[in-house]
């Protein structure tokens, strides 16, 4: 149980001799919610790329529930159960949510090559995708194409689409950036019911959020790790709070 | 969505097939035929362009290799031409898959690049290996065999070919309103996205590609039948041109403006060339330029659009029955940027995205 799930090895990527990730060593714990945190430009975005398969780390090593994956392309990576949400929000423009969730949920099974077969069969997916829908309020939107949508439920769409992945780890690039006060709270209470059975990493500025979710926090400074541990004890380090935390804190 | 929504509806596919059925008495019949199988090819070109997001610069690689399969086994193998045909077809769908592999990993501009020089180098083959194509002189003396039936008057043939293009332009049709045709333009949207989703991207496009190729094979040997020769002008690099220039000019991603354009401009060059002129190209030119300058969305995209209120007033909410089939957005990636670095699968990260929250 309490193994790691998820850990990197001296994960470096360079972006023409620039080190946006230098070095960083990372272990998620089994069934824990883990919150990467650090300033603009610390590498957060940079080392779920990595994570993910969406760059190739210059060098370092992935492990994911005991497997080798450092060069996997993303969408193999995706398939043995880790998915995750875009910091920028990352969608198809001219589908509805409801299209969106569906084509997620089509993709555990193979379907997507039946060219012969009408898109009809997508049905299946119907009453499934507007209960995850539901669960980040988006019912009322379900119908509108994605690009009508506000700032904040387009955030709540990306956390859909990674559910309905029914990932084992749900890594979530800034889940609650640009939501409203009420939005953050109904994110925060949504991670803390769909974390059972999961595991969560979470790039995340609100540190009310981190309090309330991680049980693990890693703080990124200059692509490296500045300081490890559970949240009351990172948020008390000197060095955190000369680098960081202070500041957002105060600023709470 | 509401282009997709047009073309499914029934009234206009009656209307199509009406055109198709009385088109050798409208227009001379071979050139009836002709338009039947580029508008085959134009589609199939759509399907890549106006679905998946890939401008492919080769398609003359496979309808004219087909064209010289279907040709050459009409000649040697004396088989049923639909036969012929379709050999063709299967011989172009092989030839995608080396090619399209190579390819698709490329977007935008370097994806129209690398499909026209493996076109190319078809062009090279089948001009160096005389003894099977006739070189410049093309495969003549293709016959048109069907069980003993007399099909030499193109009139009768044109409605002995016209199942085979019908069938070709069903499975278009079929393809983008598929499980597959969705995951396509999630490819065409947002190919990290769809990754992230799980969906192998590049073996999604090579699928595609094939089975573009296929329909873009179908549609050369039925040409080839049609005229009784195959030349090196069907592996020529201007039949690639031609067949994007009709799907541009009737509009991307509607299926319909490949069939709309293809009528389009072998009309205007027969006219054009009965008519004695000597500069077809520079007319057919400056229409396509004149269109694509005038109608950004293509002559059956901008027709849609200016449909569009009046059919959403008509039909209602119409939500029930949504497809996120492709409303001719563009050229998808053709046009767009290259992917950012080669070491980096994909850039989700714009330059200018929102600012982060606080720090
Ligand atoms: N594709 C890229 N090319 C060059 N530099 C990049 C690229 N992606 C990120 N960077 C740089 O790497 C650093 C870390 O960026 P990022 O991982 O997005 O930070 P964070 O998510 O912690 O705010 C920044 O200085 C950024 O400019
Ligand atoms: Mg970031």
């Amino acid at each position: 149980m309490s193994g790691s799930i998820l850990s990197a090895e001296g994960l470096v990527k360079e972006f023409r001799g620039f080190r946006a990730v230098d070095e960083v060593g990372l272990d998620v714990a089994d069934g824990s919610v883990h919150a990467l945190v650090g300033p603009n430009g610390a590498g957060k975005t940079t080392l779920f790329h990595l994570l993910t398969g969406f760059h190739k780390p210059t060098a370092g090593r992935i492990v994911a529930a005991g497997r080798d994956i450092t060069g996997y392309p993303p969408e193999r990576v995706a398939r043995l159960g880790l998915a995750r949400s875009f910091q920028i929000t990352s969608l198809f423009a001219q589908m509805t949510p409801r299209e969106h969730v569906e084509l997620a949920l089509q993709s555990a099974t193979s379907l997507g090559w039946r060219f012969w077969r009408s898109d009809k069969v997508l049905h299946r997916f119907r009453d499934r995708a507007l209960e995850l829908l539901a669960e980040v309020g988006l019912t009322e939107q379900a119908e509108q194409p994605a690009d009508s949508l506000a700032y904040g439920r387009k955030r709540a769409l990306e956390l859909a689409l990674a559910l309905a992945l029914d990932p084992k780890v749900l890594l979530l690039d800034e889940p609650t950036a640009g939501m409203g006060m009420e939005d953050v709270a109904r994110t925060v209470e949504l991670i803390q019911r769909v974390r059972a059975g999961r595991t969560v990493v979470l790039v995340e500025h609100n540190m009310q959020v981190v309090g309330a979710l991680a049980d693990t926090v890693t703080v990124l400074q200059f692509g490296k790790v500045l300081v490890e541990g559970p949240y009351e004890q990172v948020r008390a380090d000197p060095r955190v709070i000369a680098a960081y935390l202070g500041d957002a804190d105060a600023a709470h | 969505m509401i282009v997709a929504r047009l073309a499914g509806r029934p009234l206009l596919l009656a209307a199509g097939l009406v055109v198709a059925l009385v088109l050798p008495w409208l227009v001379y019949p071979p050139v009836a035929m002709d338009i039947a199988c580029w508008a085959l090819l134009a589609v199939a070109v759509d399907l890549l362009l106006g679905f998946t997001g890939l401008l492919s610069f080769g398609h003359a690689a496979f309808w004219g290799s087909s064209a010289y399969v279907a040709g050459l086994l009409a000649i040697h193998a004396g088989v049923p031409f639909p036969l012929a045909v379709l050999g063709g077809g299967v011989f172009a769908a092989a030839l995608a898959v080396p090619i399209g592999y190579l390819s698709v990993r490329r977007t935008g501009i370097y994806f129209a690049m690398v499909t026209l020089a493996f076109a190319q180098m078809v062009y090279f083959v089948a001009n160096q290996w005389r003894g099977l194509t006739g070189g410049e002189n093309g495969l003549q003396g293709v016959p048109r065999e069907l069980f003993g039936l007399d099909l030499s008057d193109p009139f009768v043939f044109y409605y002995f070919g016209l199942p085979l293009v019908l069938a070709g332009l069903w499975l278009a049709w079929r393809i983008v309103r598929s499980p597959f045709g969705r995951v396509l333009l999630a490819v065409r949207d947002n190919s990290a996205r769809a990754r992230a989703l799980g969906y192998p991207v590049d073996r999604y496009k090579l699928l595609a590609f094939v089975l573009s190729a296929g329909l873009a094979g179908l549609a050369g040997g039925l040409f080839a039948i049609s005229h009784g020769f195959a030349s090196l002008q069907e592996v020529y690099w201007t039949t690639s041109g031609k067949a994007v220039m009709m799907v541009v000019l009737g509009g991307i991603g509607t299926l319909w403006g490949g069939v709309l354009g293809s009528t389009l401009v072998v009309q205007l060059e027969d006219y054009l060339a009965t008519a004695g002129f000597d500069g077809i190209g520079i007319i057919t030119g400056t229409v396509f330029v004149l269109v694509v300058l005038l109608f950004r969305k293509g002559i059956w995209g901008t027709v849609a659009a200016a449909l569009r209120p009046r059919l959403a007033r008509a039909s209602g909410s119409g939500s029930g029955s949504g497809s996120g089939s492709g409303s001719g957005s563009g050229s998808g990636e053709a046009a767009g940027s290259p992917e950012s670095g080669p070491e980096s699968a994909t850039t989700d990260q714009a330059p200018t995205g929102p600012p982060d929250a606080k720090t």
